[in-house]
């Protein structure tokens, strides 16, 4: 059976539509974020040791290059924003009192806000020197990090 | 089948369940970012939390629903790429139905390849 399914007549709004651009948003992000979770997966999981290969020297190791760190900003903005405005969606549908659905709404924002400024914040002031403990923490793993680090 | 409701394309069928699944992981993985983010932003304040923290995801119990967030991560990631070709291709809405079972197909040789390695890591170590 095949099912014929009509064009929509929609008419064209002047104005800015900004739920047409949150639309937008989840396709574009939805397509980059497959390359970056996927290699984000790849590089954390499957190569080498696996989960046990991560820790404290392993992060260092990995914020050494710039490379992953754009990859690791781009991913964090990219899906807390996709998170989020898909979580709105569903309080939209499942919020039946208007006062609760705005609230949701707002509290979805300033968690989505707040979890993008720790994340920077923690990746662009991140240092593998810290202290005496952290620079043991690298262990013979991180010896490249480590000799960067100005002696104490 | 006289009680199933008449003249639907859509409840009941692939439509539908692919939409149902593809809310529950997107929201399965929201609230793991969350935490997520968290666990990992101890690297900068706390090196020795940090790996104290990360030491809970090496156990078998964490380990397993890694397995599963990333079932769900291949599942909403291929399912999401659906959803922009039935949008933006012009012969997506016709074929998805058959790229549904692409989805599930592609999902499963992926979960393959990944799950045995994964696996083997975690109950390596316990
Ligand atoms: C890996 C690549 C991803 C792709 C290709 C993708 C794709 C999509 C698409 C196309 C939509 C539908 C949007 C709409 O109907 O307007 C969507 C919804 C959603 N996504 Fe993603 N997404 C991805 C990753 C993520 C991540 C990492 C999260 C969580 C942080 C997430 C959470 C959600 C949620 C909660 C929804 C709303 C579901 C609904 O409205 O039923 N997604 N995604």
């Amino acid at each position: 059976m095949s099912v014929v399914i009509e064009t929509p007549r929609s008419r064209k709004r002047p104005g800015f539509n900004l739920e047409k651009y949150g639309w937008m948003y989840m396709r574009l992000s939805g397509v980059l974020l497959v390359i970056l979770i996927f290699g984000h997966l790849f590089a954390n999981l499957m190569v080498g040791e696996g989960i046990h290969a991560i820790n404290f020297a392993f992060v260092a190791g990995k914020w050494a290059s710039p490379f992953w760190q754009v990859w690791d900003v781009t991913m964090l903005v990219l899906a807390l924003i996709h998170g989020t405005n898909g979580m709105r969606t569903l309080v939209n549908d499942y919020a039946e009192v208007e006062w609760i659905r705005r609230t949701l709404v707002w509290l979805l924002w300033i968690v989505c806000a707040t979890l993008i400024v720790i994340g920077i914040l923690a990746l662009t002031t991140f240092t593998p020197c810290g202290d005496a403990s952290s620079i043991s923490l690298l262990g013979k793993d991180g010896a490249n990090v480590a000799a960067l680090c100005p002696v104490k | 089948m006289a009680n199933r409701p008449a003249g639907t394309l859509y409840r009941g069928k692939v439509g539908m369940w692919s939409w149902v699944l593809h809310r529950i992981t997107g929201v399965a993985i929201f609230f793991f970012l969350l935490v997520h983010v968290l666990d990992t932003a101890l690297v900068r304040i706390d090196p020795a939390g940090y790996d104290a923290v990360i030491a809970t995801y090496k156990t078998w119990y964490i380990g397993l629903g890694e397995t599963g967030l990333v079932a769900a991560i291949l599942f909403h990631s291929l399912n999401g790429i659906r959803i922009i070709l039935i949008d933006f291709w012009r012969k997506g809405a016709k074929f998805q139905n058959v790229m549904f079972w692409v989805v599930i197909g592609l999902a499963v040789l992926l979960f393959l390849g990944f799950a045995p390695r994964h696996l083997i890591n975690v109950f390596s170590h316990i």
